[in-house]
């Protein structure tokens, strides 16, 4: 067995004096497009020392991934790159496919964003890990098979002797990026790549795998670039930090100074945009407009278009990145005075009516939902060889003008939820209640002229919106589904369009003549076209970068308030649930653990997984995020065919690991009920009382 | 001899065994199903007592009876009863007679041994060929030698067997009519009468399967390419290879080692059904090199209404196609471990 991994310190201070093992100089990388030439990276300049963690930070077609897979050169053969890429002092761009080959795995290694299909399915995952060891070391079968079983024992695999002997599809995500990281580290590499390496994961799994990021490091002393769009990631576990927009490096600075004092306006900006669980009432400032199309770069400053300080002289001279120490931006004017002024606050009209939530009539009321699929085996004749159990034992209370965030890693069973509510028919067990109306209850006719009460709003802007629609229509066909007038019609689509910040010429454009988040504009003004009372939003930002999401989520903020309506508010994000909603709920295995208030659930979680999926939330702050306490959950959820009876997280659940026999046994036997805490509040577990306080706002700063 | 031992240790855990069992008690009923089809519709479209009664002489009414009777395919008689008689005959292995009173069980051993001999060759170079062929593609993608490759398979797909096999025919002739001897014979299996030893017996057949051969094993060769290029293309774009050239594998031994197997699974099952379906679906090949295999006899039994012969050839399909069924089950096993736990 391993030994735990707890919350390992971060190393010490960077050997700034020591050489750079990595050292990429000019470094530019062109594709061809289908629209002429793209430079994806347009002359990046990075250094990385010993034993240091740099974080490449950037939106999506920023470049930084790019730059990640051109260090290790890893391009398609299509690409052309231009610079110099150093790995402690040796030249890499222009060797050929061997000589790299001696150099990748052995003097700098890459963990990357998929796990799920980084590992060659056919093969077992310890015979990947020896292959890794033999490509650069010269020892027998055997001697290389008990240092991938080492190796896996590094990464905190239980049992990884038995386990070496599996194939990748028995392994789970997190289990899956533990080998790629075992890999990544065989040959003690002096770099490690990272490209988004928790991006695909659950927040619990993503903070196991930082962890073992930093295991890794300490143990290889590799200096870490960890490319992530995350921003709490990167001030984590980042000591520098460069910023990239369009293909270039915009700023870099050491951590603490970045996040605390950020000179470019992007950064600023992007620091605005997202939205933190630790700070509820501070209103995000979106960066008007989305990134550039990369083959239509403008001549001068990329950001210009976007810039609320660009001057004439932005449009035409592109700024390099300078500045005085280690703190360098590229701006013509760096902004002076405080930069939170830079970007307009939204208007926000504050303070709703105070009416006591008990006398609000209810929109959503859902009681003990439960759905099964059935599990089926054999080839010709199938038969069901079980269940599982999606969702078991799920409550929802939604009052009007509220927002509730329903909060799950995946598998928990927040999609099948949504689902079973918008049948909008007598669900499996439980009770679903729509406006005061059991779903159970209703006929046909009802149960259409219910639908257009409630509305939704899909993750993929461009999946949910039929490219071969103009918006204008896409917009008005639940008003005729609804069996709406041409002439209500013709008044509601440029009303729609307005109403969610788009202009009401756009109406004969297409989807894909749309960004990112003006799609998801439509997909809202969809939704609200039949005037409903409850909007279900299935992670409506998720697809979204962070500059985009804020201008989003602040058009859902005022719509809520302008047209009083309800959302239940679905998202694995939850910084973005603590801005939005006014409730959580919180789901494990296809239960309800814990409801209530945000704010108290925030600062004072009663479960003990509401407890640790907080404490898991990275915080875009070095200072807190470095020093608050952090619950690593061991291992990942069980299987939802099983149906053990008592309480399903005990599993995994730090409170269950420290009760006396006599009090396990009540776990094991006893499914928890849920139990009130105060008004509005509750939570499915025997020991609440013993889930103790901190949570990552009570940390000291 | 390690990869055999583990190939059969992959494929005989408790699991895929049990698979394999409930597979093969389906197959049976498939099968059952297929003879019983086949039966009553080889029965309904033949008439073989219009085949006795066109003979010239007509023989009398009573002696043409008699033979239809003998033969056990009298129209007169109720078709399930037919079909119980030679179900029954079957069972015990006796396929019953051809419509030339010859025994259709000796017929069908003959005749599968020359398919056998006629298309193994072709169809291992050919499945062999294609592979290859598809996998050097795709490393090449829109290269000109792709591009070539491409051309030549679609010119190869969209040229009929018979066109092909003639247009090798002619080149044969054209070659020996510039050599003045015949230095490649394309007709039938060996030369009549020729005597000598043993090598130079077998030195004749070889000549002989020259020509047939290639007509198989182009046509194979072309279909797999394009199959094995596609599914090559797929992995070569993969996470997993990028994972495996970044641990420092070259390129060259990443695809071997981590593409090549993983592209295979999906063909496996082109392969197991391609493999066993060429034994009936030679006609042309047998017809115009004058090889006398089981296309030749299906053919020829339709035109002469021989019932027996037909389901005795049907039946063979039927048992072909499941049987590749199963062997592809089995192949893909094998190759891919997401088969084996599940």
């Amino acid at each position: 067995m391993s030994a735990p991994l707890t919350d390992v310190p971060l190393t010490g201070a960077p050997l700034a004096d020591g050489p750079p093992v990595l050292d990429i100089r000019g470094l530019k990388v062109g594709f061809d497009g289908p629209d002429g030439p793209v430079p994806a990276v347009r002359g990046v300049d990075l250094t990385l020392r010993r034993g240091e963690v740099l974080g490449l930070v950037g939106e999506s077609g920023s470049g930084k991934s790019t730059v990640a897979l051109a260090t290790m050169g890893l391009l398609p053969r299509t690409a052309r790159v231009h610079g110099s890429v150093r790995v402690a002092g040796t030249e890499l761009l222009g060797l050929g496919d061997r000589a790299l080959s001696g150099i990748r795995g052995r003097r700098i290694a890459m963990v990357f964003q998929d796990p799920l299909s980084a590992l060659t399915p056919v093969h077992r995952v310890g015979d990947q890990i020896a292959e890794a060891v033999r490509a650069h070391q010269d020892v027998s079968r055997d001697r290389a098979r008990r240092r991938a079983v080492e190796l896996l024992d590094l990464v905190g695999i239980p049992e990884p002797a038995r386990r070496a002997d599996a194939y990748p599809h028995e392994f789970s995500g997190g289990m899956r990026q533990r080998a790629v990281i075992a890999m990544a580290v065989a040959n003690d590499p002096d770099v490690l790549l990272a490209d988004e390496p928790t991006t695909a994961l659950d927040v619990t799994v993503q903070a196991q795998i930082l962890d073992v990021l930093r295991t890794a490091r300490r143990e290889t002393g590799a200096a870490l670039l960890l490319v992530s769009h995350d921003l709490g990631v990167i001030a984590g576990m980042a000591d520098r930090v460069a910023v990239m927009y369009a293909g270039k490096v915009v700023e870099s600075a050491p951590a603490a100074e970045l996040f605390a004092a950020p000179r470019m306006p992007y950064t600023i900006g992007l620091l605005g945009a997202v939205p933190r669980p630790d700070a509820a009432d501070r209103p995000l400032t979106p960066i008007p407009g989305s990134p550039p199309e990369l083959h239509l770069l403008p001549q001068g400053c990329a950001f210009a278009p976007r810039c609320p300080l660009a001057a004439d002289a932005c449009a035409t001279t592109e700024p390099a990145l300078t500045g005085a120490g280690d703190h360098l931006a590229a701006c013509l004017e760096p902004p002076a005075a405080d930069p939170a002024a830079l970007y307009p606050v939204p208007e926000h009209t504050p303070a709703r009516e105070v009416v006591p939530r008990g006398e609000l009539p209810s929109v959503l009321r859902v009681r003990g939902l439960a759905r099964t699929f059935p599990v089926r085996k054999g080839g010709a004749f199938r038969r069901r060889a079980g269940s599982v159990y999606a969702v078991d034992g799920v409550d929802l209370d939604i009052r009007r003008g509220e927002t509730l965030g329903l909060v799950g890693e995946s598998g928990s069973g927040k999609s099948t939820t949504l689902m079973e509510i918008l049948r909008l028919a007598a669900p499996e067990a439980g009770e679903v209640e729509l406006l005061g109306r059991s779903t159970s209850e209703l006929t046909k006719r009802q149960a259409h002229a219910l639908r257009g009460s409630v509305q939704i709003v899909f993750q993929d802007p461009m999946a949910s919106l039929d490219p071969r629609m103009p918006v204008g229509d896409i917009v008005a066909e639940p008003l005729r589904a609804q069996g709406a007038s041409r002439a209500t019609v013709a008044r509601r689509t440029p009303e729609l369009l307005r109403l969610v910040g788009l202009e009401a010429a756009h109406a004969g454009r297409f989807p894909h003549e749309f960004s990112g988040g003006q799609r998801q504009r439509v997909g809202i003004a969809r939704a609200l076209a039949v005037e409903p009372e409850l909007l279900v939003l299935d992670e409506p930002v998720s697809a979204l970068d962070v500059s985009v999401q804020a201008g989003v989520l602040n058009l859902l903020r005022r719509l809520k308030e302008e047209l009083g309506l309800a959302y239940l508010f679905v998202s694995h994000d939850l910084a973005v649930v603590r801005h939005i909603a006014d409730r959580v709920s919180v789901m494990y295995l296809g239960r309800t653990v814990e409801s209530g208030p945000v704010e108290e659930v925030f600062a004072r979680p009663r479960h003990p997984y509401t407890r640790a999926l907080l404490s898991a939330v990275p915080v875009p702050d070095p200072a807190r995020e470095r020093h608050r306490e952090r619950i690593l959950l061991a291992g990942d959820p069980p299987s939802p065919v099983l149906r053990e009876p008592g309480c399903r997280f005990r599993g995994r659940c730090p409170v269950y690991a420290g009760l006396a026999a006599d009090e396990r046994a009540r776990c094991e036997r006893e499914r928890p009920k849920d139990r009130a805490f105060g008004p509005e509040r509750t939570a499915a577990c025997h020991f609440a009382e013993r889930v103790s306080a901190p949570t990552p706002t009570a940390a000291t700063p | 001899m390690k990869k055999p031992v583990r190939f059969i240790q992959r494929i005989a855990s408790p699991t895929v065994l049990a698979y394999l069992t409930k597979r093969l008690g389906y197959y049976a009923v498939l099968l059952a199903v297929a003879v019983f089809v086949s039966y009553v519709l080889s029965s309904l479209a033949l008439s073989p007592r219009g085949y006795f009664e066109g003979r010239q002489p007509p023989p009398p009414a009573e002696s043409v009876e008699a033979q239809l009777t003998a033969l056990g395919i009298n129209d007169h008689t109720p078709l399930l009863e037919r079909f119980t008689t030679w179900l029954s005959h079957a069972v015990r292995g006796d396929l019953g007679r051809t419509i030339d009173s010859g025994s259709v069980g000796e017929e069908f051993g003959r005749r599968i041994g020359v398919s056998l001999r006629l298309l193994l060759a072709g169809t291992v170079l050919g499945t062999a060929a294609g592979i290859l062929a598809g996998a050097w593609g795709a490393l090449r993608q829109y290269r000109f030698s792709d591009r070539a490759v491409t051309v030549f398979a679609f010119l190869l797909l969209s040229t009929p067997t018979f066109l092909l096999a003639v247009l090798l025919k002619v080149g044969a002739m054209k070659v020996n009519q510039s050599a003045g001897t015949e230095l490649i014979s394309f007709t039938g299996e060996k030369t009549p009468g020729l005597t000598g030893s043993v090598g130079t017996l077998l030195g004749d057949r070889a000549v002989h399967l020259l020509l047939p051969t290639l007509s198989i094993a182009l046509g194979t060769a072309a279909a797999y390419s394009r199959y094995q290029r596609g599914t090559m293309l797929d992995v070569l774009g993969s996470d997993f290879l990028r994972t495996a050239r970044a641990k420092g594998l070259t390129y060259r031994r990443a695809v071997l080692t981590h593409g090549l197997r993983t592209a295979l699974v999906p063909m496996s099952t082109f392969f197991a059904y391609g493999f066993l379906a060429l034994f009936t679906g030679a006609a042309f090949t047998e017809k115009i090199f004058g090889w006398h295999g089981m296309g030749s006899w299906f053919i020829d039994s339709i035109g002469k209404s021989d019932v027996n012969s037909v389901v005795a050839v049907n039946v063979f399909a039927a048992v072909m196609v499941l049987l590749s069924g199963f062997l592809a089950d089995v192949l893909h096993a094998a190759l891919d471990p997401r088969v084996r736990t599940s």
